[in-house]
Parts: C-alpha cells; structure tokens; sequence
C-alpha cells in the first residue's frame, strides 16, 4: 500500500516535471529570437509536411463523414417529415464539433506522429546536440518552425473539412435521396450563423492545432534517444493529444455554446 | 619537450552526478594547444558525457571548466554560443542532418555564422570536402554514404569554420579496418595541417594510442593514469594494464556481483 | 527543385483554405456581404413569442423579406418586444400592417408573419407595430379546447 502510494506520487512529480519543461519548451521556441528571414523557408517545409502531406486524408475523411451524415441525418428526420432539415444537420454538426475534432484527430495521428518521431530521431542521431555544438539553437532552428507550421496548418484543414464534408453531405441527400436543393441549402444557410459557428468552429481548431503541435514536439524533444524511446513517445503523443483535443472540447463547447 | 607547458581547456575539480549516480568526482584533466589528447576508458565512464560538459550541453555540479580564460558553465547563453563557435565537434553517429545534402550539410555552419558570398562558401566547402577525400560525393545525401564516409563528411562539417578545438566522440566505433585506417590517418593530418587542438574519446588502445600526444585513462570517475602513451604502457597499476591489454578478468571484474552460483543453483525456487 | 515543389503545395494549400473559407461563409453559413447592415429596423410587442429566436426570417405571404435582430424583455409593459430588420427594397409596408408569429409546419421553427394593412402612411425605421398576434402555445391551445369541451 505505501509502495503504491510512493510509485503514485513519483509518478505525479515526474508527470509535474514534464508539464513544467513542456512549458519551458513553448516559451523558449515562442519567445526566442524571431528571425523572419531564416524562419520563413523553413517554415514553407513544414508547412508542406505537416499540412499540405495532411490534405489527401483530410479530404478524404471530410468526403465520408458529410456523406453518412447526410444519410444518418435523412434516415432520422425523414420519420418527423422534415428531411428538409438535412442541409442544416449536416453542416451544424460538421461545422461546430466534427470538423474541428476529427481533424485534429486525424492530425494527431499522421502530423502529430510524425513530429515527435522525427524530432526524436533527430535527437537520437545527434543532431539536435550538433546543431547545438554548430551554434544554432535547435529550439529556433527545429521546434519553432515546426509549432508554428501546425498552428497555422489545423484551421485550413479544418474549414477545408467542413467544406468537403458539407459537399458530401449535399451529395448524398440531394442528388442521391432526392431532396430539393433549394430547401437544403436555404435551411443550412438560415441556421448556419458565421460568427456562433464558423468562427467558433475555427478557434476551437486554433486551440487544437496548438496543442496537438505542442504535444508532438514536445514529445519528440523530450523522448529517450532509443529506438523503444521514440516509438513510445508516438505513441504517447498519439493518445495524450487525442485526449486533449476530446477534453478542450467539452470545455470549449460548454464556453461557446453551453449556457453555463 | 614537456606536453602540459601550454594550455587550451583546464578541468579543475569538476564533479558531475547523474541522478544519484556520480559520473565524474572531482576530476582534473587538462588539454595541452595544438595537440591530440586523447581520453580512454571502459564504456559507461562518461567520456562522451565530458565533450558534452566542454561544449556547454551539459552543466556540471561543481568545478570549473575553463577554455582559455572563459569559464564554460558559468557564461550566457549568447557568449556559449560564440565559445563553440570556437569547437567542432564529431558525434558517434555523425550526426548529418538528414534534409540536406552533403554539401548543404559541410556549408550549414558557415552560413550560419559568416555572410560569405553563395562562390565563397562554394569553394570552402569544396575545399574541406577535398580535404576528407569525399569531393565527389557533394551531391549525395547522407541516407546514400556508408558509415565510414558519413562519419568523414561529418568531420568536414566540424572543420568547415577551422575551430581551434576538435573534439571526436568514438571515432573509430564500428568502422572497418580500412575506414578506421583512413580515419586515424585523417585525424592526425588535419591536426597537424590546421594546428588545432584534437580530443579524441574512445576505447580503442591501438589506434588512439597511435595518433595521441598525451592520454588520459578514466575509469570511475577518476583518472586513474595520465601521460604520453610511451609512459601509459609502463605504468604499474593493475587497471591500466587490463584496459590496455583487454584482459577480460581484473579489477573490472569479469562476473556481475552475484551471490554464490551452488547456493542459487540449490535454492528452491519460491 | 524540391524547395519549389514544396513551396507551390503550400500555396495550394493556402488557396484551398481561403477558398474553403468563403464557401463556409457565403454559401454555407449564408452571410450575404450585401445583406449586411442594410435594412430598416422595425419593433413590435408581443405577448409571447413561443419559440421564436433572433436571426429567425421575417416573411410577407411565406416570402422572405427581413430577420429578427433582437428579442428583449419590455420591462414598463411586461411583455417581450422583437426588433426587426425589413429589406431596404420592402418600403410598402403600411403603418398599420399586423405581425403575427408563425410556425412553419407543425413543429418548425418560428418565424414573424407580416400581413400589409390599408393605411397610405408606411412603416419608416424605428417604427413599431401596433397589431400583433402571439405565438401559438401548443400547450394553451390543448387546455382551452379541454376547457370548452367540458364548459360545454
């Protein structure tokens, strides 16, 4: 029993402690030095890498999700006879929760991932140590471009999800199960409102991007320079960032729209 | 000629813990101007934990570490950044970076700290990859060298802004005879043409042995024998003689501390 | 040649995402630029408004012509008062039109009827209407049917 309370408040400190340099790490990399010169190259990199290399899957998925919804969101109204309501289902639910959330998700899976492996991989070759010994702080050189790519990256993605998904959506329910354009679209556009949902919907994806890219990074720069550190700490950024994204999202939903 | 008389990096009674494990208590090393030092010890002494304590990556507990007149843990971070300046550093994997090419990889430092014209920096890196024998592979990626040449290309990026201070993290680990031969040959010319100040680290007798001007030998955080490797073969000492000829039993003992084998073979298992 | 590569993708990207976010705005969320803070604004008291929300549509014979701005409570009568804004274009409508709240179908959502009266004198902004008709309680509604059916 005190073992277990022992190893539990060792693992409370240590959890403690990497909150505080994660901390440290974003103050570093944000308040470091701006160079606009130097940093707007590497910033067109990572911005390839971490968004444009994200745009097929996230297309993709927006495609799908705006289909089933349309036919989910048909199937249920179609009984109260106002599947006229569709339009509006479909882009309420992608605009103000699915597309936010699911490309944050998909982002911590295939960007987020990727980070922190290829971070830790460079600390594990070295080369963070030797850009370090070359004079270059790795921080400015290697974690800010990336941190700013991903924070940059999420809201397109994230309205270019909506978009697509509300495309399928309109797809399914009115070139397939027949429903009249005008209504869906005229319905969609009377309750679809810019400022409570669109914008709400992208700074819940700034938020996300944030953090997502934050936990990857510091994951990659935190991780053991083993070959099992790094694949452990993919991991972790996988599951820590979705966690956080779920989380942040009740919270920024109860802040938007909750009437607390 | 006495090889201490001049003096580039002093380590006055440096502790450094890990943990709760001490790696260096109270050591003093120092490494003579335009010389090869080298530091050898058994692995998991801590050798490469100094060249990180020298390059300021590392802070040690107490002690000092001085470059010239410069006390390395003690200095800001913008003043640690223009002492390394002064030191090129050779890592174990050789540390290329992945995304750029050889030739990126030797011209990364020298555009980072020079504003040298695109021509300058063309022929210097020419140059020092001439100087490393790799002039034609500037256009591969590291992905594409073998280990030998990823490590000579990485010794060119070290030498790219001619730093007073070279420092070799197990140069010699993992290569094969003819990549090892071609390595200590390099190391000892570059020292000798560029007169800078050469640390290797490393556990491999003979090809250290045969390019240094003075040793160290570290084995628990101390050193246990210093001086010109003519005087380190005579030293009468028990831990040196097994270091450097490889004896697999000795002070360093051969068996993990274990209890008695028949009392844990005969014990029941529980 | 690789940096290029690269740096044409971002561009894609960045027009694929401004692009996206002038669908979202113009055809998804419906915000018409022209639309914006023109319009004339007209008030109107009402018993109850059931279930009516701002930005719902403001609808002469079922068509569109303007969209409830603000709904407050009218602390001197007690009753709630809805602000509307009409359609620059819609200027016909007579002083003493009547606004009734609607509910399209039968459990739609609400929105304001206007019905035109005879008067010469239109609604200018900032004019109120006189003659309105609350909501239709669902819940009332049953009581007094259940009321008259046992009165009777």
């Amino acid at each position: 029993m005190l073992d277990w309370i022992q190893s539990l408040g060792h693992r409370t400190l240590s959890r403690l402690a990497a909150f505080g340099r994660a901390g440290q790490l974003l103050a570093q990399s944000l308040i470091a030095r701006p160079s606009p010169i130097t940093m707007f190259p590497l910033l067109v990199q990572q911005l390839y890498f971490v968004g444009v290399l994200s745009l097929v899957i996230i297309v993709v998925s927006g495609g799908f999700i705006g289909m089933v919804l349309g036919l989910q969101g048909y199937t249920i109204l179609v009984d109260y006879g106002s599947e006229q309501a569709v339009g509006q289902m479909v882009a309420l639910s992608l605009v103000r929760e699915l597309a936010p959330v699911v490309t944050a998700l998909l982002f911590a899976g295939r960007a987020g991932s990727a980070l922190t492996a290829e971070i830790g991989l460079m600390k594990a070759t070295e080369q963070l140590a030797s850009l370090e010994m070359i004079g270059v702080d790795p921080l400015r050189r290697v974690i800010a471009p990336r941190f700013w790519a991903g924070f940059i990256s999420m809201p397109i993605l994230t309205v270019i999800f909506s978009v697509v998904g509300v495309w399928g959506g309109a797809i399914v329910a009115v070139d397939w199960l027949g429903i009249y354009d005008g209504s869906f679209w005229a319905n969609m556009q009377h309750s679809v409102d810019f400022n409570d949902d669109v914008l709400n919907g992208i700074i819940k994806s700034i938020v996300f991007g944030a953090v997502v890219t934050w936990i990857a990074v510091f994951e990659g720069y935190d991780c053991v320079p083993t070959s099992e550190g790094i694949s452990q700490a993919t991991t972790r950024t996988v599951v820590f960032s979705s966690l956080a994204v779920l989380g942040l999202d009740f919270i920024l939903t109860a802040l938007m729209f909750g009437e607390l | 000629m006495d090889p201490l008389s001049d003096i580039i990096i002093d380590i006055r009674g440096m502790t450094f813990s890990r943990g709760s494990r001490t790696i260096f208590d109270d050591i003093s090393i120092r490494v003579p101007r335009g010389k090869v030092t080298a530091i050898m010890g058994p692995s998991g002494t801590g050798k490469t934990t100094l060249l990180k304590l020298i390059g300021g990556q590392l802070k040690p507990d107490s002690g000092q570490i001085l470059l010239e007149d410069d006390d390395i843990p003690r200095l800001g971070r913008r003043e640690l950044f223009l002492a390394r300046e002064r030191m090129g550093m050779l890592f174990q994997s050789g540390a290329l970076f992945t995304d750029m090419s050889v030739f990126e990889n030797v011209a990364f430092p020298i555009r980072v700290h020079t504003d040298l014209s695109q021509d300058m920096i063309r022929d210097i890196v020419l140059m020092k990859l001439q100087a490393v024998g790799l002039r034609g592979a500037a256009k591969l990626m590291p992905s594409e060298l073998s280990g030998g040449m990823a490590r000579r290309v990485a010794l060119a990026r070290a030498i790219a802004l001619d730093p007073d201070i070279v420092m070799y993290d197990e140069p010699f680990t993992g290569q094969d005879p003819i990549a090892m031969g071609v390595l200590v040959n390099l190391i000892r010319r570059l020292n000798q043409a560029l007169g800078h100040t050469s640390i290797i680290v490393s556990h491999d007798i003979k090809e250290t042995l045969g390019i240094a001007d003075y040793v160290y030998m570290v084995a628990d955080g101390r050193v246990i024998a210093e001086g010109t490797p003519e005087q380190l073969a005579v030293v009468d000492s028990e831990q040196v003689r097994q270091f450097m000829q490889g004896l697999p039993d000795g002070p360093v003992p051969f068996h993990y501390p274990a209890p008695d084998l028949m009392q844990e073979l005969l014990q029941e298992t529980p | 040649m690789r940096m290029r590569t690269m740096e044409i993708g971002v561009g894609f990207l960045m027009l694929a995402g401004a692009v996206a976010l002038v669908v979202l705005a113009l055809n998804i969320s419906g915000l018409s630029l022209a639309n914006q803070g023109g319009g004339y604004r007209v008030y109107a008291r009402f018993e109850n408004i059931g279930g009516l929300t701002a930005r719902a549509k403001v609808a002469m014979s079922g068509v569109q012509i303007g969209e409830v701005t603000a709904i407050r409570l009218d602390p001197k009568f007690l009753v709630a008062e809805v602000e509307m804004r009409i359609r620059d274009d819609v200027d016909y409508l007579s002083t003493d039109s009547s606004a009734q709240i609607l509910t399209a179908g039968l459990l739609g959502e609400q929105y304001i009827g206007i019905t035109p009266g005879a008067e010469d004198e239109n609604l200018k902004d900032g004019d109120r209407i006189q003659d309105t008709q609350s909501a239709l309680v669902l819940e009332d509604l049953v009581g007094k049917f259940l009321f008259n059916k046992v009165s009777e």
